[in-house]
């Protein structure tokens, strides 16, 4: 069915068609006309941000935590260029988001226009795809032709950039079926690599699921056939920061978060394993470290989506590209059918290996005295918030290491974190995308004062939506994750790594009209943090923490994974030397 | 897709298997990249390889399928093997192309490229340049009293070789098209 309308009526229409609920966004000269479109319909609820990185980062969350596409809506030139930063952290972080930009009219395009920047030319390189819609008769399929390739294959950030005059005129509107598309990635893996994998998985005497964002990325059944996999092997498993809560942190077999502040035993099993199954992960360099040392034993088995990911890193033995779900259910048949064989005496002793490295307990703190220890305000949090139906965001630096420490994840999209950008500000917009799509659950964004401080205009945006989110700041009154590398590596010289005229974060809350707790006393972190849950509206918990603690374990940068600096008491003076100094 | 082309003497028999027995030795490879043509689809391949620290030692691309929208880029570029399977890869997740070919690797392939010389000089010098151009198989397509423009067609070495003999000869001037190529047979 082909209708006429406006180019603005069909940018409604098609996110209407996609199933869009909400749109986060900003408006400007070159959107009007979408925005009037916006005012005179009901299916779709606008999300007035304070900036446009909110709103794209509030589309993140929002993709994040339901596995749908997320929407953000800015204008031209300034709208355009500050949804960069969010766009990018989508990239790296493989979300489906899509991002609508008004542009200057088509004929004044070239001219230095007012509010006029290259939209296509500057998001090419952080985008998945963009498009620049010149005429009215292509834009409906143009945006239907975005969500495809937002959400197919490798999802991420998609942008269509649409000039003022393509809004007013009008064209022919195209439906969803009508698009045709040569895009569409390979989910099915090839059987006999997959049959390879499970011969390997017969024989392995130490082997181990390296798992990762991809799972998540895959679905609901990707994450069953993970846990029925897993179950049925009894192998160990651990996973990416990305990909938290696929297996349930109180599963048996998990040895939680491998990789730069993994955790020990994670990281020795990466090390010592001589499989290792690589599903929806992308050898990441805060997992690889220093690449010759990498585990250097194990014959390799990497499931990806996307051949680029394949070999990049880390050459493997068994390639397979494929859907996770799509390769998990083929790989389940194949093992099922030739006899569902492990070498179980090989794997129990593996796991008694694995068990002496877990007695090493290496998250164990002591709160004592009167400071809050982070590590215990975020123990603290996971076990009061725990039975709640919750969703985690974080900003980042140390805040986030320890948040993906100390908190337990149960199921996926419960855990929305910038991985590959490392983008601070990102949780506070982040916890009202997943606040709109969640409203009656608990979101908390555990979050560092600095970090914060960089999105806290979207506070306003939690207050006019009536958005309940709980902003949880482990103030140590520093970049802490800044000033433990100058500790390690500069000296102790805090170059510019002390956060100074810190703003009264309860008074702050009380301008934006929310409710501000503070707490410094560990005796009554308990009753603060409760106070916090119970609030029915917005909160700014400032929670005053232990200004030097150091987040560990940590495998210095230049080091192997079974070179690791352990927790308390740990000798931090010069621990990155030589060419480790040089990376990140 | 094609960028994924097993190479010969890999262990496994998947079509995916992108692990070769790489030695780091540096390569030269030509690849013919199939792409839709909508516009910033060129930038796109060309960012790829500035973005990502790749080589392009000779580009080229026109539209060569008018009714089905496409364009043929022919990139030769030069790196590890490892390094070519990762530009192929990537090249493969540009959405707009269509198929990635590495005509270094699969099979037999001509390639050629098309020059302009402009060779300015008298007397001995100058019948000597026309003597050499015949055997090169070059023509004449300009000529004054002091100058000529040779075209040549051929392969690169070629190519190159022509530019050696003519220096001395008082060149003045080349413009190459940079290289087109295709795999032999059907
Ligand atoms: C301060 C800081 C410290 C950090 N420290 C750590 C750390 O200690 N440990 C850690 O793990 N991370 C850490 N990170 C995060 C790290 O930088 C990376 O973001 C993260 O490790 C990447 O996770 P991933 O490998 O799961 O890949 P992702 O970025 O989640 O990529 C997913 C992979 O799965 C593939 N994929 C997507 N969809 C599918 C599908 N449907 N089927 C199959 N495959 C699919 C993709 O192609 C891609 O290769 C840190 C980040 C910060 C900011
Ligand atoms: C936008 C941005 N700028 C700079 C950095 C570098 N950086 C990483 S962590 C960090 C300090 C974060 O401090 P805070 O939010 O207080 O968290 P803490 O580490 O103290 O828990 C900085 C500056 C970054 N990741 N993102």
């Amino acid at each position: 069915m082909t209708k006429a309308m406006t180019g603005a009526k069909m940018v409604v229409q098609a996110l209407v068609d996609q199933g869009v609920d909400v749109v986060f966004g900003y408006p400007g000269g070159a959107v009007l006309p979408i925005y009037d479109e916006i005012f005179q319909q009901n299916h779709i609820q606008h999300v007035l941000v304070r900036h446009e990185q909110g709103a794209v980062h509030a589309a993140e969350g929002y993709a994040r935590s339901t596995g749908k596409l997320g929407v953000a809506l800015v204008t031209s030139g300034p709208g355009a260029t500050n949804a960069v930063t969010g766009l990018t952290d989508a990239l790296l972080d493989s979300i489906p988001i899509l991002v609508l930009t008004g542009q200057v009219p088509t004929f004044m395009i070239g001219s230095d226009a007012f509010q006029e920047a290259d939209t296509v030319g500057i998001t090419r390189p952080c985008t998945k795809h963009n498009w620049l819609v010149k005429d009215t008769d292509d834009l409906a399929r143009t945006i239907h032709e975005a969500c495809h390739v937002a959400t197919a294959g490798r999802p991420g950030p998609v942008l269509v950039d649409i000039p003022k005059d393509v809004q007013f005129a009008t064209g022919t509107y195209t439906t969803k079926q009508a698009r045709k598309s040569h895009y569409s990635p390979q989910v099915k893996g090839d059987i006999t690599s997959i049959t390879d994998l499970v011969k390997a998985m017969e024989t392995a005497k130490r082997p181990l699921f390296y798992t990762g964002g991809g799972v998540v990325n895959s679905g609901d059944a990707a994450t069953q056939l993970l846990r029925e996999l897993v179950a049925a092997t009894n192998f160990p498993i651990t996973s990416t920061l990305m990909g938290l809560g696929c297996y349930p942190a109180s599963g048996d077999n998990w040895l939680g978060m491998l990789g730069m502040h993994g955790l020990y035993e994670a990281n020795m099993a990466m090390h010592d394993c001589d499989l290792m199954i690589n599903i929806g992960a992308r050898f990441d360099d805060r997992i690889t470290g220093v690449i010759e040392k990498f585990s250097p034993h194990s014959k390799k088995a990497h499931i990806d989506i996307d051949p680029s990911s394949i070999n990049k890193v880390i050459q493997v033995d068994i390639p397979i590209v494929g859907d996770i779900a799509h390769v998990l259910e083929d790989l389940l048949k194949v093992w099922k059918s030739r006899g569902r064989k492990t070498n179980a005496e090989g794997v129990s002793k593996w796991w008694d290996q694995i068990n002496t490295w877990r007695s090493i307990d290496c998250l164990k703190f002591t709160q004592t005295g009167k400071i809050i220890k982070p590590q215990y305000a975020l123990s603290r949090l996971e076990e009061l918030t725990k039975k709640y139906d919750r969703y985690i965001t974080t900003e980042v630096g140390q805040h986030q290491m320890w948040a993906a420490q100390y908190l337990g994840f149960e199921n996926p999209n419960r855990w929305m974190t910038s991985g590959g950008l490392g983008t601070m500000g990102y949780g506070t917009p982040a916890s009202i995308g997943v606040q709109m799509a969640h409203r009656e659950s608990l979101v908390i964004n555990v979050a560092g004062e600095a970090s914060w401080l960089m999105n806290m205009q979207e506070m306003g945006t939690a207050m006019q939506y009536k958005l309940p989110v709980k902003q949880f700041i482990l103030n140590n009154e520093r970049l802490g994750m800044v000033r433990q590398w100058q500790e390690l590596l500069h000296g102790e010289r805090y170059s510019s790594s002390w956060s100074e005229s810190l703003p009264d974060f309860v008074k702050l809350a009380e301008a934006f009209g929310a409710k501000g707790i503070i707490c410094s006393d560990p005796d009554d972190l308990d009753d603060a943090i409760m106070e916090m849950i119970t609030y029915d509206g917005p909160v700014i918990f400032d929670c005053l923490v232990e200004k030097h603690e150091n987040c560990f374990p940590m495998i210095p940068s230049g080091k192997a994974h079974n070179d690791m600096i352990l927790g308390e008491n740990a000798d931090t003076a010069n621990a990155i030397q030589g060419a480790g100094g040089a990376l990140v | 897709m094609s960028a994924l082309n097993i190479k010969k003497g890999s262990t496994s028999h998947s079509a995916y298997n992108l692990k070769a027995g790489y030695e780091d030795t540096v390569e030269r490879h030509t690849l013919a990249i199939l792409v839709e043509n909508e516009p910033g689809t060129l930038a796109r391949v060309i960012g790829l390889f500035a973005g990502r620290g790749y080589n392009i030692e000779s580009l080229t691309v026109a539209e060569t399928d008018h009714h089905g929208h496409l364009s043929r880029i022919t990139i030769v570029t030069s790196g590890t093997p490892q390094v070519i399977e990762q530009i192929k890869a990537q090249l493969g997740r540009i959405v707009p192309v269509h198929k990635v070919n590495d005509l270094t690797v699969e099979g037999p392939s001509v390639e050629r490229e098309l020059a302009l010389f402009k060779v300015a000089g008298k007397g001995d010098a100058r019948i000597e340049a026309v003597r050499l151009a015949d055997i090169f198989r070059a023509n004449v397509v300009d000529s004054t009293l002091e100058s000529f423009v040779f075209e040549v067609v051929g392969t690169s070495e070629k190519i190159d070789a022509f530019g050696e003999l003519m220096r001395p000869l008082g060149l003045t001037e080349v413009v190459r098209t940079g290289i087109a190529a295709l795999s032999r047979g059907t």
